[in-house]
């Protein structure tokens, strides 16, 4: 409706209205990060309220950004990038930085899920940590989280990206460990913490190398000079970016902390590590499209990472029983096909944005379903000690189901528009390249299938194997409300993007046209056999968790499960390569600051306090004593003078 | 008569103002040794005077005489007060400043 309403205006009008919208868009970041600083420092005061002020500040941005959609919209394709000036941020000489934002079909893709999803899960949070005393506490940092990631995915330049970089990062350690009185949460968070360090030192050095080269680090400048840049330099700058993409993403190598990272509150798992947070590596890729594409060898190494993450996340949310964990496991696999499509070239990019989408939807529908099942079993996280939900919380199963489907990549539900996409580009190309990525992604479909059937059976069927003097009970309206928004979403986004090309053409802007390209399979029989794998795993999820029976201890299993229980031993691996001898270089570096350093300052010091120590014994106090050493000094004098006179 | 009998009066007599000095512990002693001392030195200055016929050290006697006799009024004034004090003349007890 406000598209028409807008249409119909005057285009003097039109003109002055979509220049407001546009120039306020700073506000998109403002508002969130005032409303997270008055929750701050409102006080005990704002305990009884505070929480609506948090709900509003996302749900005002989502109104804004939506006006600066369809006021973007409004124009035709190619005034649909706009850069919003804001203020000279770092002038100092010939070293000029400006604050920016930059408005295109990317960045307000971005704007929409992030406020929309956002306020949807600060609605359900009211309720759900309703008995938390610290409730409104956890509003600011959730709007804090909100403004940074706002102001990552609206940054003009790497440099004012990445200040929101840190900041989602920082939020992201703050409510993991948002019940840190509890030790491993407090672990957790400083896991996450350090391991998107890692990351983040990517981001700098790629960086400084734009800075060498280009001499500005603005996405304009960077982009303009990249095709004239040698293949080297943007290699370089490529595998950087990727390395800060994989450890905010949670890709392989740097995956370690997101499993960890279920120890916050199911909101923020929901939010930040299936929505938002985690798909600003894909993000990142995706912009950077134009240095991307002068490297295609970093190509390649994002789509091996994407691809090695997707099957790693697909095995280990195959065996483990932790609910928050499956489905974590699950964000890394299915961001895993994001980086493979954005590793892909332009024929990807519009898919991994799409499929970002489409996951962010139903992916934080599964997780505050789970976090309603939680809710409704005391807390419970086990899988093998669900069973038999359905009766119980009829919301939390339809949405839940709806979710499952669209993940499954069922059509009509969102996830077939997207992943089968996904897949079909990935089977594109010549040589062994489409059949390695296209096979992956292809089983990769089947195991989500099976992993995640396996997650909803238990949870909801079978028989109940629940701990005594449990009443699992629906959630409340706050909380149901947003998961049956979210499942209304994870059934038709997809569907209605995907007509006739919407989502595609409104990113061309930033991605590029791209023809369609056939793939090495034709489409269909892609198609089918994606549908037979993943209805084999379903049927087979449903033979072992359905069919038979459940055991509440996990059975000894084989080899690989064992692995796969213990995340395919990833913090064995870390620990092993970076952490002991981390930790063994730091123990000699104290060793010998101590013993030599320390040792030789220390030693001074004792040579004073004995030297001190030993004239103390002259001081006796005794008048006699001090008589008989001047007697003694005199005829030591005596003596000397007498002999040198002979 | 040999004008050395007198240097030698006086080293005798020093000696004894030292040793008075350094092993007795009563003050007033103490003092007497220090008194001793000063005057084998007054001793010696007289007799050098006299023996290089020059008025030098006897005009040096003199102000040894008007310093030790200020010297005895101070000294004594402490030696009294510090009697009164702690109700001893020991010098071994006045070891207040030793910690």
């Amino acid at each position: 409706m406000a598209i028409l309403r807008l249409l119909e205006l005057a285009p003097a009008q039109q003109q002055a209205a979509s220049g407001f919208l546009q120039t306020s868009a700073w506000l998109l970041v403002a508002i969130p990060l005032l409303s997270a600083a008055f929750l701050l420092l409102a006080g005990k005061r704002a305990d009884g309220w505070g929480h609506w002020v948090g709900v509003a500040a996302p749900g005002l941005a989502f109104v804004l950004g939506l006006g600066v959609t369809v006021s973007l919209l409004g124009g035709d394709a190619a005034t649909r990038v706009r850069s919003l000036h804001l203020f000279s941020w770092i002038p100092a000489g010939s070293l000029h930085l400006d604050a920016g934002l930059r408005l295109d079909p990317l960045s307000l893709t971005f704007v929409l899920l992030v406020t929309f999803v956002g306020t949807l899960i600060h609605v359900y949070s009211v309720a759900y940590m309703d008995h938390d005393p610290s409730r409104r506490r956890f509003f600011a940092y959730l709007n804090f989280f909100i403004a940074a990631m706002l102001l990552l995915v609206l940054a003009d330049s790497y440099l004012l990206l990445f200040v929101g970089w840190e900041g989602v990062g920082l939020a992201s350690y703050l409510l993991i460990g948002f019940w840190n009185h509890e030790t491993p949460n407090a672990v957790a968070a400083k896991k996450a913490f350090v391991m998107n360090r890692v990351g983040d030192l990517g981001m700098l050095v790629a960086l400084m190398v734009m800075f060498a080269s280009f001499g500005a680090v603005d996405f304009t400048t960077v982009f303009h000079g990249a095709p004239g840049a040698s293949a080297g330099v943007l290699t370089a700058i490529s595998l950087m970016l990727l390395l800060a993409a994989c450890g905010k993403s949670a890709q392989f190598p740097l995956q370690a902390w997101l499993g960890d990272a279920m120890a916050g509150p199911t909101p923020v798992s929901a939010l930040i590590h299936a929505a938002t947070m985690v798909t600003a590596g894909v993000y990142l890729v995706v912009r950077s499209a134009p240095i991307f594409e002068g490297a295609p060898n970093a190509q390649l190494v994002v789509v091996i990472v994407g691809g090695i993450t997707l099957i790693f996340g697909a095995i280990v949310g195959l065996a483990k029983d932790d609910i928050k964990k499956v489905l974590a496991a699950s964000t890394m696999s299915q961001i895993g096909y994001m980086m493979l499509a954005a590793g892909l070239g332009p024929i990807g990019y519009a898919f991994a944005i799409f499929h970002l989408v489409t996951h962010g939807f139903f992916k934080a529908g599964l997780f505050l379903g789970a976090g309603s099942v939680m809710h409704g079993m005391d807390d419970q996280v086990d899988m093998r000690r669900f069973g038999a939900l359905q009766k119980f919380l009829p919301i939390t199963w339809a949405t839940f189901a709806i979710a499952w489907l669209a993940i499954l990549g069922i059509p009509p539900f969102s996830g077939f528009w997207t992943k089968d996409k996904i897949i079909e580009a990935a089977f594109v190309g010549d040589g062994w390249r489409p059949w390695v990525f296209g096979l992956v992604a292809l089983i990769g479909a089947g195991l989500t299938a099976f992993y995640m059937s396996r997650l909803f059976f238990m949870t909801f069927h079978g028989t109940e194997r629940w701990t005594k003097d449990q009443h699992p009970h629906e959630a409340p309206k706050l909380m149901t409300v947003p998961m049956i928004v979210l499942a209304v979403g994870s059934a038709f986004v997809g569907g209605l993007l995907s007509i006739g090309g919407a989502f595609s053409t409104w990113l061309e802007p930033v991605t590029g046209h791209h023809e369609h390209a056939e793939p090495v399979l034709s489409v269909p029989a892609i198609t089918v056999a994606t549908l037979v794998l993943v209805l084999a795993g379903a049927f087979f999820a449903w033979r072992q968790y359905v069919v038979s029976t459940v055991p509440v201890t996990p059975p000894l299993a084989s080899v690989l499960t064992r692995a796969a229980r213990h995340d395919l031993y990833q913090d064995e691996v870390n620990e092993a390569l970076f952490m002991h001898p981390g930790q063994y270089l730091t123990r000699s570096l104290t060793y010998g600051d101590r013993r030599v350093l320390d040792a030789g300052v220390d030693g001074i010091g004792r040579l004073v306090a004995g030297t001190g120590e030993l004239l103390r014994r002259w001081q006796n106090g005794y008048a006699r004593s001090y008589a008989a050493t001047m007697v003694a000094g005199l005829l030591i004098l005596l003596v000397v003078v007498l002999a040198f006179q002979s | 008569m040999n004008l050395s009998n007198y240097l030698v009066l006086a080293s005798i007599l020093f000696a004894i103002g030292t040793a008075t000095v350094l092993l007795r512990r009563n003050a007033i002693i103490v003092f007497m040794g220090v008194e001793l001392m000063l005057n084998s030195a007054n001793l010696l200055l007289v007799t050098f005077a006299r023996i290089h016929g020059d008025l030098q050290g006897q005009v040096m006697a003199f102000f040894v005489m008007v310093v030790a006799a200020a010297e005895v009024v101070v000294g004594l004034a402490i030696i009294v007060s510090i009697f009164r004090a702690r109700r001893s003349a020991s010098v071994d007890d006045v070891n207040l400043l030793k910690n």
